[in-house]
């Protein structure tokens, strides 16, 4: 039986986690983990479409930049006295445009999605700034934010009401990619498009979707960003789309499309989310933990290739013998 | 083996050499000699290991054992610039030449001449080059540039780049596919010289008149392993055949009788700028219709233009009456449609996927309720059509990847079978698989279509289209120009229109012209047959056996000739590509009087060019 990567990734969470409650003092308070997962529920939400995504071959870079974008837009709407329940619809209406026009690009120009994004998450930290300035809207009131911070509970539970969602997304998301026929055509798009297209698969369609579904997604995070620090800036989340993709490719989902599981992406999440949490509780420096992010991340995408070289090496030196 | 008239060593050699490439076996201990100043063919059917064998002898492929003899010495090329540097030629099918640079350039591509100071001395270049022509006798400007060459005139290109490096091997992997019969000619006067002066020549051809007239010597492979090595002098076309094929052609191209209903498809005007124009044909119930060509002539371009993988630029596509959506793969799907590819590894399959996930790409929407896929409808569709067509595999979680050829080309089957279509088009079906597992592919395709199916075949493999098509349309240079009824269609036949020969026949396009030519290439087929036997419930070996007979007669005694109009037809009978020209002289009877001009100044060319 081979060892599967995802499988690896659960199993090193289990292990941290573990380490985690025996060395550090507090980590394992219902407090300490409420703030733990609450502080990258952001990165989660957008790491399942990312999921999604990856697995059909594509990328989507501008993911934080749409998170900045809608912080803006948020702050700019509520500094301009709009209600709280219209702003809302509106930015999620401009994370859905967002992911048309990357979508629009991928399918419709035929540009890669890599370049695409590279230039949206431009574009869109861009807009932001033109929305908000460098100004800071910070008068949320208590209200609205007490949804989004760890210190308010779904009942019964030490879990954020933005995790809970996060759960049932994750849920969602794990039967969409598993179960259904749209997963399965992901797979077949990431892994070999061509045949995708042969076999009668709507791949343009499917691609815009996903794009959208990303868009939208991010926007939504953008707000509960806000909420949570109870500030919009247009720089809100400079650089998450990093985390994102690492905590991805961490699960063991190729970035070359076609592999990957849900379930590894959530355990990639939450390790990068505990690691960072247990480094936090030891004093070590925000600098050291983005080194350490860095790192799993060249780590997950270069294991798995070290692994089939290595493999490959002693099945020809194998051969080479019995020869 | 080698008691042929001989001088002792042989100049390259293969001893007992076996390849493998995965599962599948190439080449099992095979042996061939090439002898100096011999003319050697090599035969067999598509898959038989041939250019397996060749590209071990060019140095692209190492043996997994047994060796390869220099001189009688083993040698071990370690690439093709090894094999090239001990004076072995291989000249392909379509040549590769840089299109800027001039026919010179070309030839001495990478060792020009030097002047001082590392110039290059163009003028030696061409002084060179011209001198190759002339030991060559053809005539061909250096300085001309390789783009709008013909494939015959690079072929000579290549021929002269070997000559240039000193070949002493010359092999030829179906050279003469795409040339015209005074090409042909002229080609094979250029070998005769080399020949003459030396050089051992591996020739290779699926047209057997060819291999009689060039060569002394052929050599048989079947399903990768040797079958004989023997002199052509005393050996017929048919005992040929029987070698090559190694069982009954009615079992390998099992053709049903099916009952042959309303049309399905029909295509009419279709047009791709640039790839195709103005196609139309139709496909009925229980038919199955060939689309053959040259490569490159367009056929799977109108394969993938019909399914809507490719959008055409006009025209329209009907599947039982209905207009389909131009440019969707979903609504050609939903209308009954299905397309096998021709490439199964880009496109037919993902090759990293199960077997049984492959399999259901093509029903995503039926294998459970609201989107969801279950797992167990999915398995059940995928091993009922791995039982019913005798896939062998592991488990229905292997990934495709892992299968045979063969294997993988059923699976592709199974995911189209699977959406009950009724239009089945399949490109190349049988492309790179086993002997055995062709056989099934065509008992299967013939059984769906005795059930009904309308089955589109394109295909480039001349037996599988006489073997298995009711009707057979021709291709050429995008154009549709024949449809030969199953009775008429011979290798001849065929290829004549697909090399363009009766093209000019039918002089202008649309329907007047395709209907000429149609009629001119039709009459060989009668012409030949009643030499043969004359048919009486002919099925697949009829088709295949009668053209051999056919062009033996014509060419050896020629009873067929006998009522010929003209001298020149007996002349013409024996020249290269003959088909079409020695036929007229008997077809008298069948009333192709329209065509009888024209064939006979194809005749007079080739005449010409052979004095």
């Amino acid at each position: 039986m081979k060892l599967r990567w995802d499988t690896a990734v659960g199993v090193l969470l289990v292990a941290v986690f573990l380490t985690g409650l025996g060395t550090t003092d507090g980590f394992g308070s219902r407090d300490n983990l409420a703030f733990a997962f609450n502080d990258i529920v952001e990165v989660a939400l957008m790491a399942l479409p990312m999921t999604l995504l990856v697995v059909a071959g594509q990328v989507d870079l501008s993911v934080a930049s749409m998170l900045g974008l809608s912080s803006a837009l948020t702050g700019q709407l509520w500094d301009a006295g709009w209600a709280f329940e219209t702003i809302v619809p509106i930015v999620l209406l401009v994370g859905v445009v967002g992911g048309l026009l990357n979508g629009w690009l991928v399918t419709r120009v035929g540009l890669p999605s890599l370049a695409v994004t590279i230039g949206t998450l431009a574009l869109y930290r861009g807009l932001a700034s033109v929305v908000l300035g460098s100004n800071a809207i910070t008068d949320f009131p208590e209200t609205y934010a007490k949804w989004a911070v760890d210190t308010t509970t779904v009942p019964g539970t030490f879990l954020s009401y933005p995790v809970a969602l996060f759960i049932v997304l994750a849920v969602v998301a794990a039967v969409v990619l598993h179960a259904t026929g749209v997963g399965r055509s992901l797979f077949a798009i990431g892994a070999q498009e061509d045949a995708a297209y042969f076999a009668g698969i709507r791949v343009k369609r499917v691609k815009l979707l996903l794009f959208v579904v990303s868009g939208l997604v991010s926007a939504f995070a953008g707000v509960v960003f806000t909420l949570r620090y109870g500030s919009a800036r247009a720089d809100n989340g400079q650089g998450f789309e990093m985390l994102v993709i690492a905590s991805v490719l961490l699960g063991g989902v190729d970035f070359d499309g076609g592999k990957g599981t849900l379930f590894g992406a959530v355990a990639g999440v939450l390790l990068i989310g505990v690691l960072k949490n247990l480094l936090t509780l030891n004093d070590v420096a925000n600098e050291v933990q983005v080194i350490v992010t860095g790192l799993l991340l060249v780590a997950s995408v270069l294991t798995p290739r070290l692994i089939t070289t290595v493999s490959a090496w002693r099945h020809r030196r194998a051969a080479a013998s019995t020869s | 083996m080698s008691q042929s008239a001989s001088t002792g060593v042989p100049v390259l050699a293969l001893e007992g050499v076996n390849k493998s490439f995965g599962a599948v076996r190439a080449l099992r201990d095979v042996s061939l000699e090439l002898f100096a100043g011999e003319a050697h063919a090599l035969a067999g059917e598509n898959g038989a290991g041939k250019s397996t064998l060749i590209k071990t002898l060019a140095g692209v492929h190492r043996p997994d054992s047994g060796r390869v003899l220099l001189d009688g010495g083993p040698v071990v090329f370690h690439g093709p610039a090894d094999a090239r540097d001990t004076g072995i030629a291989v000249i392909y099918q379509e040549p590769t030449l840089f299109p800027d640079l001039s026919i010179a350039e070309n030839i001495f591509m990478g060792r020009q001449p030097r002047r001082a100071l590392g110039r290059i001395d163009h003028k030696a270049v061409r002084i060179a080059t011209a001198a190759l022509m002339a030991r060559l006798g053809v005539e061909l400007d250096p300085d001309r540039p390789a783009r709008g060459l013909s494939i015959a005139d690079q072929q000579i290109v290549e021929i002269a780049k070997a000559l240039s490096f000193d070949a002493r091997v010359l092999i030829m992997d179906e050279p003469t596919a795409a040339l015209t019969g005074s090409e042909t000619a002229r080609l094979f006067s250029v070998v005769e010289t080399l020949r003459a002066e030396g050089a051992a020549v591996l020739f290779i051809s699926h047209r057997l008149e060819e291999i009689f007239e060039l060569c002394q010597r052929v050599t048989v492979l079947r399903d990768g392993r040797w079958v004989a090595s023997e002199p052509l002098a005393g050996f017929t076309q048919d005992a040929l055949v029987r070698r090559m094929v190694g069982r009954d052609l009615a079992e390998l191209y099992p053709k049903q009788d099916s009952r042959v209903g309303e049309t399905v498809l029909s295509v009419h005007r279709l047009t791709r700028e640039g790839v195709f124009r103005d196609v139309s044909f139709e496909v009925r119930r229980g038919e199955i219709v060939a689309l053959a060509g040259l490569v490159g002539a367009g056929r799977t371009e109108v394969a993938q233009a019909v399914f809507g993988v490719d959008r055409a630029d006009a025209g329209e596509v009907r599947v039982g009456g209905v207009v389909l959506r131009p440019g969707s793969p979903t609504a050609a799907m939903d209308a009954g449609l299905a397309l096998v590819p021709e490439d199964r590894r880009q496109r037919g399959l993902v090759m990293e996927m199960s077997i049984e996930r492959n399999i259901g790409l093509t029903g995503l929407d039926r294998l459970g309720r609201a989107g969801l896929v279950k797992r167990a409808l999915e398995r059940g569709r995928a091993a009922d059509w791995a039982v019913r067509l005798q896939l062998k595999y592991g488990s229905l979680a292997d990934h495709v990847g892992m299968l045979s050829g063969g294997n993988q080309q059923k699976v592709v089957l199974a995911k189209w079978l699977a959406t009950e279509p009724t239009v089945l088009i399949v490109d190349e079906p049988t492309r790179g698989i086993d002997v055995g597992t062709k056989a099934e592919v065509h008992r299967l395709l013939s059984s769906l279509a005795a059930e009904g199916l309308a089955v589109l075949m394109v295909s480039s493999d001349l037996p599988e289209v006489l073997g298995m098509a009711d009707r057979v349309l021709v291709m050429h240079e995008g154009r549709l120009v024949a449809e030969i009824p199953r009775d008429a269609a011979t290798e001849e036949s065929v290829m004549a229109a697909a090399t363009g020969l009766t093209d000019g026949a039918g002089g202008a396009d649309g329907a007047t012209g395709g209907a000429g030519v149609a009629g001119d290439t039709g009459a060989p087929g009668p012409a030949g047959d009643p030499a043969a036997t004359g048919p009486t419930g002919a099925t697949g070996d009829a088709a295949a056996s009668g053209h051999t007979d056919a062009t033996g007669d014509a060419g050896a005694t020629g009873p067929t000739g006998a009522t010929g109009p003209s001298g020149a037809a007996e002349h013409t009978g024996e020249a290269a590509g003959a088909g079409p020209a020695g036929d007229p002289a008997a077809t008298g009877p069948t009333g192709a009087t329209g065509s009888t001009g024209t064939t006979g100044s194809t005749g007079a060319t080739a005449e010409g060019t052979r004095t």
